[in-house]
């Protein structure tokens, strides 16, 4: 301060302090690593950084924290330590269990909150401060959009974790981002088949949707099969996510006439409307001369595991469970089952095959450039992850497999064991065109971040 | 510690305030904070804070509903930039106006009532935005999914000019993200920052702070405090709207959940946990918070087992296992604690601290001014 304290007037001060920050700034304009490398978070030195982004709070906590198991077993296993679990069966045999690239993965992780707001701060912590090359995770599709497009933006590759609106690799499909998950449109087609054999062509729906983009979706595509089937729609309610009592919104189902009552709920919510609709004893009811029935369209076995006896009986889709016999399901229980005890669930297994999947593209485009890891994906055939043949679309980053519609089992034999496999829906039943009218969207180019 | 200003050590303040905020890359980077993203949280929630102090500081108001006025300014930026175009500039003017206006309306109704009345009344009016725009307004808001910048949105200015890149606020060619984006929000935290420091000293802000102090004698004398308080209550309310302009303009999507009232409990927080009533003190508390919540909750065991890797084994794991309950999703506990401590022990916040400590050097050269002591804090 004694260098200007002569001539002391405002002007110098703030010219003075002015200067002086702008020099202090510029340093950091160059240690930035956006600037020199050929792409964003370009690895140096023997690792390379994946950021696992999953809720760990909030309606979809019990999911996050599946997620986060299975990620820490793909590094795992992608690092050579364990039984290999699913790269065993994995088609391609482009990971040797020494890491990708001859790097070692390591990873970091983040709490989504199950928030838009929440989760893209903590993505741009992993790219900016961590300097992950890519992110994965998220169990809300609101999330995963919000999530998806920040990554597009930022250059670095997202490979989506449960999301199941059509939006996400529908309307709001993006270049960088990819999506193992099947969504609502295939829900409904494989749903309504066995619908109609159930329950018959004369039913009256009400729906209880959850109020983000996930149950828009999904309201959508189960009225649009399910009116093809000639059902009618009595009422669609929207809920608010994450509401806790739904008493208010399921009084008037009583009184409305409708015969089925289609929840698109997920997680707690789903847990807490179904248990609650169970208790106003809707299951017993007779509507037009007709048995009431419920149909969860999504559900997974944590879920079951929630709702207890409420769940049996009740019809809904899974993208993959348990009990499935093929060779890559069998090995991936068994690792997951060794490391923690219990049988993985869905989102745990769609996550598992996401940074699988990301890590062999990366060795077999022998760069973790996002553009050339995008093109080493894009219309990939594999099998052996435990959903059968499967390919990842290039038009809209879909992946297209199998579909299981499953039932809540009358006798479960254990805790776990609570879904019934009704029906294996073939791939070419549930496939449709990317530029189909409800899903038409434009992936734009591929971005580095360079 | 407002027993000595001028004009000369307010600049002088100021000028080292701005170096400080400008400089953050730099000296946060050892404590791992020095990445854009948090930076831009910082300048922004500090620009909160800053502006809810001046209704909760100088006037003693509390009002619980905040985050509504973040809300409309979130919302209004990106309707600007979908109608108008990426600039920056108009979103954040707009969004001043509109949270200004909202805020007239809610303070003109709130503020019949003092204390605890007027906190619930102002609650009660965020939750009802809240839930409108999860609800009703879904049109407006897009609801749960949060309002964007689609590339078929009109935007007036620059619509025409646009390839298929990522959609970008963009002040005349420099993207407004990394450093970029964190220099313009820091430039408007200094802006709002001199004008906040103006109004502390103006006869506005005394009137205030008399409001704060007696009402009742206030009115004896023949003041109407209403004006006062709602010209407060509304000048807060557009210091929140250009924090949730600045959100959008680092990152174009508003979504619903920022008007929760879980938000406006946030920036309660930082206010009290900083210090009310200090220039300074809502800053630290905001940037305190914004830490805890980007740094310490992505902490797990495998950062923890790093930490404590130089302890041997048998001590290592039970202080792994106790630490950890208190990161990594339990940094709200550790904020709990951390406040409560605050609350009970420094009840003037961080400030008071702060001024404690520098009692604590200042007696031991006698009465003197210490006239070679590095620029106050304040």
């Amino acid at each position: 301060m004694s260098l200007i304290r002569k001539p002391l007037n405002r002007r110098s001060i703030l010219r003075a302090g002015a200067m002086g920050g702008a020099a202090l700034a510029t340093p950091t304009v160059f240690t930035s690593s956006a600037w020199s490398a050929p792409y964003l978070n370009e690895p140096k030195g023997g690792e390379v950084t994946f950021g696992f982004n999953v809720p760990q709070t909030g309606a979809y906590a019990d999911e996050g924290a599946d997620e986060l198991r299975a990620y820490q077993l793909a590094v795992k296993h992608i690092n050579g330590e364990g039984d290999g679990g699913m790269l065993n069966t994995f088609s391609s045999k482009a990971l040797g269990g020494n890491g990708v690239n001859g790097k070692k993965v390591a990873y970091v992780t983040g709490d989504t909150q199950t928030k838009s707001d929440a989760a893209r701060a903590s993505a741009k912590r992993m790219i900016e401060k961590d300097g992950a090359i890519m992110i994965t995770g998220g169990s809300s599709s609101g999330v995963a959009i919000a999530v998806q497009s920040l990554c597009q933006e930022a250059g670095v590759i997202f490979m989506a974790g449960l999301t199941h609106s059509n939006d996400t690799t529908g309307k709001d499909r993006r270049a960088n981002g990819f999506r193992h998950f099947f969504n609502t449109e295939m829900t409904g087609a494989a749903l309504a088949p066995v619908l109609k054999n159930a329950f018959g062509t004369d039913r009256k729906a009400y729906h209880l949707t959850a109020d983000y983009t996930w149950g828009w979706s999904q309201e959508g595509s189960i009225k649009k099969y399910t009116e093809a089937l000639g059902w009618n729609t009595v009422a669609a309610v929207r809920t608010p996510l994450g509401a806790g009592d739904f008493s208010q919104y399921l009084t008037p189902v009583l009184n409305s006439g409708a015969d089925v009552l289609v929840l698109n709920h997920y997680g707690k919510d789903m847990v807490n409307s179904l248990t609650q609709a169970v208790q106003f004893g809707l299951r017993e009811k007779q509507v037009n001369g007709k048995q009431f029935e419920i149909v969860v369209p999504l559900f997974s076995r944590l879920m079951a595991q929630g709702a207890g006896d409420a769940i049996k009986g009740i019809f809904g889709s899974t993208n993959w469970n348990w009990s499935l016999q093929d060779e890559g399901s069998q090995a991936f229980v068994k690792s997951f089952g060794q490391e923690y005890g219990f049988p993985p669930s869905q989102a745990a297994h769609t996550c598992y095959a996401q940074a699988i999947l990301y890590a062999d593209a990366c060795q077999r485009a022998g760069t973790f450039e996002p553009c050339a890891v995008a093109a080493a994906l894009e219309d990939y055939e594999f099998d052996g992850l435990g959903n059968g043949p499967t390919l990842y679309r290039g038009a809209d980053h879909q992946c297209f497999k199998d579909v299981l519609v499953v039932k809540g089992k009358e006798n479960p034999s254990s805790q776990f064991d609570l879904l019934e496999v009704v029906e294996i829906t073939p791939r070419a039943q549930v496939e449709y065109a990317p530029d189909m009218e409800d899903v038409k969207g434009d992936l734009g180019t591929c971005n580095n971040g360079a | 510690m407002a027993t000595q200003t001028s004009p000369m050590r307010d600049y002088i303040f100021f000028a080292v305030f701005a170096v400080a905020v400008l400089t953050m890359p730099v000296w946060l980077e050892p404590i791992g904070a020095g990445y854009p993203d948090l930076l831009q949280k910082f300048a922004i929630f500090g620009l909160f804070a800053t502006g809810f102090n001046l209704l909760f500081g100088l006037t003693g108001y509390l009002s619980f509903g905040h985050a509504a006025f973040l809300g409309v300014g979130s919302y209004t930026a990106v309707w600007t930039f979908k109608l108008l175009g990426m600039n920056p500039i108009p979103a954040a003017i707009m969004a001043v106006i509109a949270s200004g206006l909202f805020a007239l309306a809610i303070g003109y109704v709130s503020l019949r009532r003092s204390g605890i009345y007027f906190s619930i009344l102002t609650l009660a009016f965020a939750q009802m935005s809240y839930n409108l725009a999860y609800s009703v307004l879904t049109p407006i808001t897009n609801g749960e999914t949060g309002l964007r910048v689609l590339q078929s949105d009109p935007r007036l200015f620059d619509g025409s000019t646009e390839s298929d890149g990522p959609l970008l606020s963009n002040l005349f060619g420099i993207e407004m993200t990394g450093y970029a984006g964190f220099y313009f929000c820091a430039v408007v935290l200094l802006i709002g920052f001199f004008i906040a420091q103006r109004i502390f000293r103006s006869p506005f802000g005394i009137m205030l702070r008399a409001v704060k102090t007696n009402q009742n004698r206030m009115t004896y004398t023949g003041l109407n405090p209403r004006p006062y308080t709602l010209a407060a209550f509304v000048i807060s309310g557009m210091y929140a709207g250009l924090a949730g302009a600045l959100m959008c303009i680092t990152d174009p999507l508003a979504g619903a959940e920022r008007m929760q009232w879980t938000a406006s409990g946030e920036i309660v927080l930082m206010t009290i946990l900083g210090g009310a009533g200090t220039l300074l003190g809502p800053i630290f508390g905001a940037a305190l918070i914004k830490y805890f919540e980007n740094i310490f909750s992505a902490f797990n065991e495998q950062t923890l087992h790093e930490i404590f890797g130089f302890l041997p084994d048998w001590i290592e794991y039970p202080i792994v296992s106790v630490s950890s309950l208190f990161v990594g999703e339990g940094w709200h506990l550790t904020l709990g604690v951390l406040f409560m401590l605050i609350v009970i022990f420094l009840p003037g916040g961080l400030m008071e601290g702060i001024a404690r400590i520098r009692k604590l050097f200042r007696r031991k050269p006698g009465k003197a001014e210490p006239s070679g002591a590095a620029a106050p804090a304040e």
